[in-house]
């Protein structure tokens, strides 16, 4: 395996990680913050494809795709919220897993009447699809290296947003100790549906950004879902660093298992996960006690 | 023996012997029908083992339901008969074996970290039969000929005969409640109740609580291999799908309708669920759009399960009241301390 492999293997297990991550996040943002494990979560990611695949059909912009699915995504996750997330505050695990699942059945029947059971293909916008001469004999495609980019610079503001703002400070509150930052006059309510419903857009963001290099069909939430949750609990539950290190991580050996191990290169990820469940139960970031 | 219990008795006795006459009363698709929803039903009772009576919320019982059905597939010959007599074994233990590692496992975490964890390894063994070429891959495999059962020789049973493997079906859900049963109620089944009650405590009064949910972890992946194993006989076909995450969770919803804790509650869970989806299925086209709406609602009005229809009806509960398989299981618990 040459030089030039190897740094284009490596570009790809970076976007794939970055996407990873912004869904992942989504997810554990949710749970770290609302307590509610999200079954769904895949779903909305699924979503998100189709509505792009849906909005460049009608537009023909790629641009107002991002914008209108996220737009969409993060209506629907405030409305959800309202309806039935709530019910599910304090709830045991279980009710949260069943009735997160009874939406995927939903979900999935709503897209099937909208838009149907085919696979489609979003093309990139125009100015950037074709590929770039990073060096003299690498070239790549731009728009990998711009949802890598994208990506990156969702990831930074979502820790901006987290560490240095009254918002974040408010969501960190809330995910240390909830009945203190009650009593001390936050009112959860509003913060709730607004962190359920940027859990869901985040979602939904991968779905679109995903879609013109992967096909949109109706199971490609299902193996997202399962991806973030690997994330997560490599990572450390609530904990958006330890997405971030989970996210590339999984996009390392995905895509390095594809080229080494094709057979079995699905499976590593759980190997990977397994070795990290013995070394630390709790996740590399995530606090002992769990 | 107080008159509550008599009464569950005879209701018991009395579901035995429609379940006995069924076959010989109703149309060979009904027989068919409830063996399946029988099957269904044992694989439900056999993972609230885990999470109605251990508290552990698995994600992966479809996998352990799905690798028994593959082990039977891959030890039929092409053109004969397996030996039930010694494929039905090996298929069990290889799920008990498949739960005893991914247990030891995910029994290292807690909480929403296990659910997330055992939904990953269920998805691995998912991905194991999808992708590589072992059985078919996603393509699923046929089991030709149905296994049979013989001795020196000679064929007891016709398992083509589709009221031979309904009472197959029967007899074994009879063997799994028995044992289920004598599980929950035994010093074991009421050490496992107080980890879940109380883990702290448990585990200050001595009891080894990794111990004890690692073998009960392993005996219901066991009991989902028998469900499994009778599954593919039944449908002489196994595919990947029946290892996937929608499997195990739609088993999940069944525990919930059933109730978490009694040992027969999901066996009720199943039929409910089954009868609803074959309603459903004849009657609309997006029928997973109303089998959706309606688990929201049962997980949102029903936190029980079904039991609670009765006081919601008849304003007081006729039978056992809503917690008494808490306080009962609280019970158990001091009784098991003192052991």
């Amino acid at each position: 395996m040459d030089l030039i492999t190897v740094s284009v293997q490596l570009l790809n297990a970076v976007q794939y990680g970055t996407v990873l991550f912004l869904v992942a996040s989504g997810l554990t943002l949710v749970f770290g913050i609302l307590g509610v494990i999200n079954l769904a979560h895949g779903a909305f990611y699924m979503l998100g494809a189709y509505l792009a695949y849906w909005i460049v059909l009608m537009t023909g912009s790629f641009v107002l795709a991002m914008l209108g699915g996220v737009l969409i995504a993060f209506i629907i996750g405030m409305l959800l919220e309202t309806v039935f997330v709530r019910l599910l505050y304090g709830r045991d695990h279980l009710a949260q897993v069943l009735l997160s699942f009874g939406l995927i059945l939903v979900i999935d029947e709503i897209r099937q009447l909208l838009f149907g059971k085919d696979v489609h293909a979003v093309a990139p916008p125009a100015w950037l699809s074709g590929s770039i001469q990073l060096t003299d004999n690498l070239s790549y495609p731009v728009y990998r290296l711009a949802i890598c980019v994208f990506c990156l610079m969702v990831a930074a503001a979502i820790f901006f947003v987290i560490t240095r703002t009254k918002i974040g400070m408010i969501v960190r509150a809330g995910a240390e100790n909830r009945e203190m930052a009650r009593v001390l006059g936050i009112k959860f309510d509003r913060v709730n549906r607004y962190v359920f419903a940027v859990g869901i857009a985040l979602a939904a963001l991968g779905g679109i950004v995903i879609a013109p290099i992967s096909t949109v069909f109706p199971g490609m939430g299902d193996g997202m879902l399962i991806l973030s949750f690997v994330v997560v609990v490599l990572g450390g539950i609530g904990s958006v660093a330890g997405a971030a290190v989970g996210a590339l991580l999984i996009g390392l050996t995905d895509t390095f298992g594809k080229v080494f191990f094709p057979s079995v290169s699905s499976i590593l990820i759980y190997l990977l996960m397994a070795a990290v469940l013995v070394w630390r139960p709790s996740g590399i970031l995530g606090r002992r006690d769990v | 023996m107080n008159a509550t219990r008599l009464r569950i008795r005879l209701f018991t006795l009395a579901c035995l012997i429609a379940a006995i006459a069924l076959p010989f009363l109703a149309p060979t698709y009904y027989v068919q029908f409830f063996a399946k929803a029988l099957i269904m039903g044992m694989l439900a009772m056999a993972l609230n083992l885990v999470v109605g009576h251990g508290g552990l919320v698995s994600l992966c019982h479809a996998a352990f339901f799905g690798l028994a059905g593959y082990v039977l597939a891959l030890l039929s010959p092409r053109y004969d008969a397996a030996s039930l007599l010694t494929t039905f074994p090996l298929a069990v233990l290889s799920s008990a074996a498949a739960a005893l590692v991914i247990g030891a496992l995910a029994l290292r975490t807690r909480g929403i970290y296990f659910i997330m964890v055992t939904l990953a390894f269920g998805e691995m063994l998912f991905f194991f039969f999808h992708d590589t070429k072992v059985a078919g891959g996603s393509d699923g495999i046929f089991i030709n000929v149905r296994p049979e059962i013989a001795i020196a020789g000679r064929q007891l049973f016709d398992l083509d005969k589709p009221i031979t493997f309904y009472f197959l079906v029967l007899a074994s859900l009879v063997g799994v409640v028995a044992l289920l049963t004598m599980v929950v109620r035994s010093p074991f089944g009421h050490a496992l109740a107080a980890a879940r009650d109380n883990e702290r405590r448990a585990r200050s009064l001595g009891f080894p609580i990794f111990r004890i949910r690692l073998i009960v972890f392993a005996l219901s992946g066991g009991l989902a291999g028998i469900a499994g194993y009778l599954a593919a006989v039944q449908f002489g076909f196994v595919a990947p799908q029946m290892l996937g995450w929608h499997q195990s969770a739609t088993v999940l919803v069944m525990v919930l309708i059933g109730g978490l804790r009694s040992v027969t509650g999901p066996l009720a869970g199943a039929l409910v669920l089954i009868g609803l989806e074959e309603v459903l299925k004849a009657h609309l086209d997006n029928w997973k759009l109303a089998e959706g709406l309606i688990i929201i609602a049962i997980v949102v009005m029903l936190p029980n399960g079904i039991r609670q229809i009765w006081p919601m009806i008849f304003g007081s509960s006729p039978e056992v009241p809503v917690d008494a398989g808490r306080a009962e299981a609280k019970h158990g618990a001091a009784e098991a301390g003192h052991a």
